[in-house]
């Protein structure tokens, strides 16, 4: 029982990063509870809630070197902060706001992927292109228990295995696909076996011990770095919340399912071991709380700063260069904005 | 310069982009040892080696979803399709991802990438394999369509594509592939993107084409010249998106008609949107209604039908004539 292991200290991490597990998984779930209200209040669109996965997002991240590659879902916002994409970018991201999409050059995270399993071809062929360019560098790719039904899933990992290409498979098994349980993806009994198909190795975690994510991650990216291959990991965990701030996951779970694992929380386990390895206690558990609630605040304030929208951006990333032809229909945006501005809005 | 084909020179492109960058590198099916299903690649595998001419798995949506990483940390892939109907596995990695990378990440990725798609019918090959649904990648904003009609231009637009900051569809008319030589420099040379040529001028009526029908409308142009028809001004649109209106409105306010020519099926097909334009910036010109001639509305079908499917030497005829006594 991953509990009762927990109560030695262990010798193969330092304290540094057990700390910052730790407080990256409080950052997590405090910026979380956050974006829901905001939702609820109007404030940001649509929101898929991370909360109890925090543990896997931040382990697998923080497993990572500076220069690997993350390739996240939809949900995977908590690891994109965690490897340096700056909190206020996902608030705006999710309020529906371009500047949302802006990733600093020195962060290696790659657009949010909206569509099921498509990211991880990607995640592929960013450490791919690593491998044949001589760079050390890996990519993890994030994928949920329902990409594993996605062609897209077994066609990244039998690249993967082909090429013996240097990337990582993590999956959060969260147990459903908005409604569909585990049970309905697939009739093997886990998501790690179906590594062996691609001849990747598969390994399952328990995605509620931060150590132990942490641990496989690191083994992975050792295993790639060293030109040993690719690696699948499937997390097992759960997310407390809905699908979305627009779904009501009481049409298809039993509450006291989401209470069974609270028992288990990762963020809860990994506290009472910091504070029985004299880590950690109340006192820096209020300041921390209180740094993160005003980290957040901060972040909302600066996405909330913002000024309209600017139209142009509909416009200046398409392509290198706008055609005529789009130079045409900006311009007619522009015009259409200027008539708009000189009416009573 | 080399007397080539078509597909020689697709073959002396791609041998030109590999040795000319160092980040270019050839993905498909039966590329290498094979030297592809048409010989687009062949002798490439020996000359460049298997980490830059690449065997891949059968596997579309891998091949362009693996092609995305690729480019965005980079390299710059340029990909085959075997065939146009077999695309549609790794559809929404171009529609979702390959077109939107640069959008989605506000510039910080993008996806420079050639994806070579052979298209077209009258080879009389087996079911789907004779596709022109350019119309999808036309329809989808972020990627740059194009398409030869000659060998020299292939040559010269392949290496205009791998030199593009942007994804580019390069569609290859199937049926001109062996079809007739030309005068082919051997040294690299590119052919501007968003560029149309005219290849006959003429002085009563447009006619708009690309890929394998431009040849058939400059024979069909030139019998009717030649028994006293009408002068006929063909533009060979080449870069199907971003179109260059500049020439095509150009030809059409010259001659006062236009007729569109396109293998793919009418309703929705790049005629469309050409006569809507020409009709909003052309109109006080017009002589005629801008007319269509492409494909019957109906899936492609057995060879034994095809030639009764794509415009024949009847209705581009007809179309022509249509116009000019309208």
């Amino acid at each position: 029982m991953a509990d009762t292991a927990m109560l030695r200290k262990p010798s193969d991490v330092t304290d540094d990063v057990l700390l910052n597990l730790y407080t990256e998984m409080v950052r997590l779930r405090v910026f979380d509870r956050r974006c829901v209200r905001l939702q609820r209040a109007g404030r940001i669109g649509t929101y898929p809630p991370l909360e109890g996965q925090e543990a896997c997002q931040v382990a697998s991240t923080l497993a990572l070197r500076r220069q690997d590659f993350v390739v996240p879902t939809y949900r995977d916002y908590g690891a994109m902060m965690v490897h340096g994409v700056p909190m206020e970018h996902i608030l705006m991201y999710w309020n529906g706001r371009a500047e949302g999409c802006e990733i600093p050059d020195d962060v290696n995270v790659f657009p949010i992927a909206v569509p099921i399993a498509t990211q991880l071809p990607h995640a592929a062929g960013l450490a791919w292109a690593a491998k044949l360019r001589g760079i050390d560098q890996v990519a993890l790719g994030f994928f949920g228990d329902g990409a594993s039904s996605e062609g897209d899933f077994h066609e990244a990992l039998n690249f993967a295995g082909v090429f013996q290409i240097p990337v990582i498979f993590f999956c959060e098994n969260n147990q459903y696909a908005i409604s569909v349980p585990f049970r309905r993806q697939t009739a093997t009994q886990t998501i790690a076996e179906k590594a062996a198909a691609y001849g990747v190795r598969g390994v399952r975690v328990n995605g509620q011990d931060a150590l132990e994510v942490y641990r496989a991650v690191r083994s992975a990216v050792e295993q790639a770095a060293a030109g040993g291959g690719p690696t699948l990991i499937e997390a097992l965990t759960y997310r407390y919340g809905a699908h979305t701030t627009s779904d009501d996951p009481s049409k298809y779970r039993d509450p006291s399912e989401a209470d069974a694992w609270r028992e288990r929380d990762p963020i809860v386990q990994l506290r009472q071991s910091l504070v029985s390895w004299g880590l950690w206690d109340d006192e820096a558990e209020t300041e921390l709380l209180e740094r993160l609630e005003s980290e957040v605040t901060a972040a909302v304030a600066r996405m909330e700063a913002l000024g309209p929208p600017n139209p142009d951006h509909l416009f200046d990333c398409v392509y290198a260069e706008l055609s005529p032809h789009l130079e045409r229909q900006r311009r007619a945006l522009r015009a259409e904005l200027k008539d708009w501005e000189g009416t009573d809005q | 310069m080399t007397e080539r084909t078509l597909i020689q020179a697709v073959n002396s492109a791609l041998q030109d982009a590999l040795a000319g960058d160092e980040r270019v590198l050839l993905l498909g099916e039966d590329i290498g040892v094979n030297g592809g299903v048409f010989r687009a690649t062949e002798g490439l595998l020996e000359m460049f080696g298997e980490h830059r001419v690449v065997d891949t798995p059968l596997s579309e949506a891998g091949i362009l979803g693996t092609a995305v990483g690729l480019a965005a940390n980079g390299l710059i892939p340029i990909a085959e399709i075997q065939f146009m109907g077999f695309i549609y596995p790794g559809f929404e990695q171009l529609v979702a991802h390959v077109a939107r990378l640069r959008t989605r990440s506000r510039g910080r990725y993008s996806a420079p990438m050639v994806v070579r798609v052979p298209y077209g019918g009258r080879i009389r090959a087996p079911e789907l394999h004779s596709d022109s649904t350019e119309t999808y990648f036309i329809h989808t904003p972020g990627l740059t369509v194009v398409t030869p009609s000659n060998p020299y231009d292939a040559k010269g637009l392949l290496l205009a594509a791998a030199a593009s900051p942007d994804p580019v569809i390069f569609l290859e008319p199937m049926h001109i592939y062996r079809a007739f030589r030309q005068e082919v420099p051997d040294d690299p040379y590119t052919v501007p993107l968003g560029q149309a040529a005219v290849v006959k001028p003429g002085k009563d009526v447009t006619v708009i084409s690309w890929g394998s029908m431009v040849r058939d409308v400059a024979k069909i142009a030139e019998a009717m010249e030649g028994s006293g028809g009408p002068s006929v001004e063909l533009v060979d649109l080449r870069t199907l998106s971003p179109i260059d209106e500049d020439t095509v409105f150009a030809s059409v306010r010259r001659t006062g008609r236009a007729v569109i020519v396109h293998e793919a099926v009418q309703s929705l097909g790049l005629g469309a949107e050409l006569a809507a334009r020409i009709s909003e910036f052309c109109i006080l010109d017009l002589e005629a209604p801008v007319t269509r001639v492409a494909a019957w509305d109906v899936p492609p079908p057995l060879f034994r039908l095809e030639d009764w499917h794509v415009p024949t030497e009847a209705r581009i005829r007809a179309g022509i004539e249509r116009v000019m006594t309208f």
